[in-house]
């Protein structure tokens, strides 16, 4: 377990930190730019969102640091596969005709 | 592992942290984590119900006429930066900075109360031009998971508060140690929520 403890600095926290800046404005120029189509442009933000969950787990909540197994990783794994489902599920029903029903 | 007694798991361990001392302790932040899994579902689920329901506008406001780029922006950047700031105070905890450790939760309570205030005035601002909860499928389903996300936000205020109260009272031990790893946890999570809230609701709603 590495917790940073005997460090003075938080090199950790601050690389999540500007990485975390730097995906949102990043995003946001992008969209506001119209770089690329509407699909395209989604996806990419996506990815970012996708790439900020990482920053978070891993420099900010110490996803890592655990005694004995990480059975809390397998937990948010299967979260994140509901979670994945349920959106992913939804968008692909309703898009069959479904506008119309409601 | 028994849960009915406390079992010291490295009292005298200087590299294990804190929260990490007691078994309990253990089980309790993963727990923890068991929660957070959850409320992702919930999340899940309100996340879908508003990517199904976001042109359904009923004749009333879109996305792109309520949206102010400047105020969801500056709603993101406060709450990252809160993020960060409560990555600080466990960072200091982990050195055992007591003062330091009650700083950065003091600011991290700031900035979380900065953003619920932008997030209501945001609120106040689209309910006074007649955008409310009840205009549209879109502004219920908008309503519900941005205000979903804000309940949360200001539950974790209260909840540092009790806990920055806590530490002043009996200072910083395995069982405070636990409380500010799982406070903080909650705080990170809530972020992550938050970046999709940025990027499905906001960002995608003025990309047209």
């Amino acid at each position: 377990m590495n917790t940073n403890a005997n460090r003075a600095f938080p090199w950790k926290h601050v690389t999540g930190f500007v990485l975390s800046i730097a995906l949102t404005l990043l995003a946001l120029w992008m969209v506001q730019a119209h770089v690329m189509g509407f699909t395209a442009l989604i996806s990419v933000t996506l990815l970012f969102a996708a790439l900020q969950i990482l920053v978070q787990l891993f420099l900010f909540m110490h996803i890592t640091d655990s005694p004995g197994p990480r059975y809390h990783v397998i937990a948010l794994a299967l979260g994140l596969l509901f979670t994945f489902t349920i959106v992913a599920g939804s968008i692909w029903i309703m898009t069959f005709g479904g506008n119309q029903a409601y | 592992m028994a849960i009915g007694h406390d079992a010291v798991l490295s009292e005298d361990d200087e590299t294990t942290p804190l929260e990490y001392r007691h078994e309990n302790d253990v089980l309790r932040i993963y727990g923890f984590w068991l929660f957070i899994a959850t409320d992702l579902v919930l999340f899940g689920t309100l996340f879908a119900t508003y990517v199904v329901l976001r042109a359904n506008t009923a004749g009333g406001p879109s996305e792109s006429q309520l949206f102010e780029v400047p105020i969801f922006t500056a709603e993101t950047l406060i709450l990252l930066t809160s993020s960060f700031t409560c990555g600080l105070a466990t960072f200091q905890m982990h050195r055992k900075k007591h003062g330091w450790l009650s700083f950065w939760l003091v600011v991290t309570v700031l900035l979380g109360a900065t953003f619920i205030g932008l997030e209501l005035s945001e609120f106040i601002t689209y309910a006074t031009h007649g955008a409310t909860m009840q205009r549209s499928a879109f502004l219920s389903a908008f309503f519900t998971l941005v205000g979903t996300h804000g309940i949360h936000v200001s539950m974790g205020i209260l909840w540092m508060l009790s806990i920055l109260y806590q530490l002043w009272r009996t200072g910083l031990n395995s069982t405070t140690a636990r409380k500010v790893f799982v406070v903080g946890l909650y705080w990170h999570f809530l972020d992550v929520v938050w970046v999709f809230i940025f990027t499905v609701v906001y960002l995608t709603g003025v990309a047209h």
